[in-house]
């Protein structure tokens, strides 16, 4: 093994973890950023996702099986969101601890479902056969180092998705609505824009991401009732760190966070690095006390 | 065209608006005078529908759009150009602009809706701005976008909140020039809330002045002299 195989590997692993909490925390920094709404079910959208990807392989072919199972999740997903949005969210406007609490329920309900439909124990999905291979390097200084395909995909997939919402909020109809919403809803309104139907818009888009995350995921690791609730804490730090509704934000902290817990680990325990990014965030948060709810200001549209 | 009969309006306990009871007919040009804190932003943001109406009835060209949402009132024809402006800071005059298209794509013009040439024909200086940001404009310039944006929604009543409060003497004869110009040029209703009394009597045709959240007076600018309702605005 070489020297710097190790370092490389972990290096290699915070990335990819990065891209993962990336695809759970757009959603919620992108519903915060626009509609102030903390969404504590967000986390069960990458479980609804990740189900929803089991039941596409148990029933298509596996070739395309695959590219079904990410629409599935993804769609399938937006469509969750969507309805909370509609039937929970939109009720509760302004009353954000309503909110919070609501949401609350629907993830512990969702988990109980999953329970019941699924069993506590998880699920496992196998990767298609061209994803579950590795590039492994055979010499030199970084002799050993494993490259897995199934996470290099996972590290395309949220470069795709990143750069897709960039262009989406920069480049059409839609993304201006979204932009002059998030800078004086009133006025946008006043103009004709129908709010309500781009925060439903939006809403539903980030739950599919958390959809489309859970899809990955599912590839290396069992889907559970509960795996949600293991990315979600993750994801909100991300959000927190990074400045709510700010993408560019978002990418350089879920970066922070994937490279930080990965980095921690080469050293220490799975858990102890867990308190140690923990320790980090609050310091953070301690350099920049108006961090969380000041960051808003310089949201979507500097992203 | 527009009608407000008996309208109340207020924050929480306290009542700004009592009664209120107004008209502007199709392509007439109507001033709405009043004291700072009479209600006169109150009564515009009822009549758009920013603000909840607790009493009382509106009516937009034929339609009662008491209970509408602002965007459907928008998309119906009503522009507004607020007080303060309204000016999305951090998108560019160009995108500002677009912005007000939002009214016609919603009213299904689709992909034809376009900024229609006598924006920059009003107003020469925003398409020297067109990719500066918003927030970056001085207020004459930031006022003036906000009225050829309402103009982009092809409103037929567009109610103007101050339009030249606060902004340098020579502009303000800028907009004063190009308020005129739409009145003649354009078919367009006006509901205009003015702190200069001469320039009020000089576009409008009819006038309201507004005291404590009631209408206090009302007339014929050309019947009435400007000096019969100084006392009601003087401090
Ligand atoms: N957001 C608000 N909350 C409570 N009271 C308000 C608010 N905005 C305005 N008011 C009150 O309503 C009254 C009318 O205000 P406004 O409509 O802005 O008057 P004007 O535009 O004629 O100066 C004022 O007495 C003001 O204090
Ligand atoms: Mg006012």
């Amino acid at each position: 093994m070489g020297e710097y195989a190790l370092l490389a590997g972990q290096l290699f692993n915070g990335v990819s973890v990065a891209s993962i909490l990336l695809l759970a925390a757009l959603g919620l920094a992108l519903s915060f950023g626009l509609m102030r709404v903390i969404n504590m079910a967000h986390g069960e959208m990458l479980m609804v996702g990740g189900y929803l990807s089991f039941l596409t392989y148990r029933f298509a072919p596996a070739r395309l099986g695959f590219v079904l199972a990410l629409i599935v999740a993804f769609v399938g997903a937006a469509a969750f969101g969507a309805l909370l949005e509609l039937v929970l969210i939109r009720r509760l406007y302004g009353r954000p601890l309503d909110t919070l609490l609501a949401t609350w329920g629907v993830s512990l309900a969702l988990q109980q479902a999953a329970r019941s439909i699924f069993g506590a124990i998880g699920v496992e999905v196998t990767a298609p056969k061209w994803l579950s291979g590795s590039f492994t390097v055979k010499s030199g200084a970084m002799a050993g180092f494993n490259l897995p395909y199934v996470r290099l995909f996972i590290i395309a997939l949220a470069v795709a998705v990143l750069s897709g919402t960039w262009l989406l909020i920069q480049r059409t109809r839609l993304g201006l609505y979204v932009r002059a919403v998030h800078q004086d809803r009133e006025m946008a309104q006043a103009l004709g824009v129908n709010t309500g139907w781009v925060d439903l818009a939006v809403f539903a888009l980030g739950t599919g991401v958390a959809g489309l995350a859970g899809s990955v995921l599912a590839f290396i690791a069992p889907v559970t009732p509960t795996v949600g609730q293991s990315y979600i804490v993750y994801a909100f730090l991300v959000v927190i760190l990074g400045g709510l509704g700010n993408l560019l934000g978002t990418l350089l902290a879920a970066a922070v966070v994937g490279l930080f817990s990965a980095g921690a680990q080469i050293f220490t325990s799975v858990s102890f690095a867990d308190v140690l990014l923990l320790m980090f965030v609050i310091a953070f948060i301690q350099f920049r006390p108006s961090g969380i709810f000041a960051a808003r200001g310089r949201a979507l549209e500097e992203a | 065209m527009l009608t407000l009969e008996q309208v109340g309006a207020g924050y929480g306990l306290s009542r700004v608006l009592n009664d209120v009871s107004l008209r502007v007919g199709p392509g007439e040009l109507v001033t709405m005078l009043g004291r700072n804190g009479a209600g006169k932003t109150t009564l515009l943001r009822t009549i758009v529908g920013l603000h909840p109406v607790a009493a009382g009835k509106v009516t937009f060209a034929g339609n009662d759009v008491t209970g509408m949402m602002p965007h459907a009132r928008a998309r119906s024809g009503i522009g507004y150009v607020p007080q303060g402006r309204g000016i999305f800071p951090h998108l560019t005059v160009r995108e500002n602009l677009r912005l007000g298209l939002a009214a016609r794509f919603g009213r299904g013009e689709g992909r034809g809706a376009k900024l229609p040439d006598y924006i920059f024909d009003l107003f020469p200086v925003l398409a020297r701005l067109s990719e500066r940001k918003g927030g970056l404009l001085s207020g004459g310039e930031q006022q003036q976008l906000a009225i050829a944006r309402a103009l982009a929604s092809k409103p037929t009543l567009l109610l103007l909140d101050e339009p030249t409060e606060g902004i340098q003497p020579s502009i303000v004869q800028d907009i004063q020039a190009a308020l005129k110009r739409i009145r003649c040029e354009l078919n367009v209703a006006m509901l205009l809330v003015e702190q200069y009394l001469d320039f009020a009597w000089s576009i409008a045709d009819r006038f309201y002045v507004i005291q404590r959240g009631s209408i206090a007076a009302a007339g014929d600018t050309r019947e009435c002299s400007a000096d019969s309702v100084a006392h009601l605005m003087s401090v």
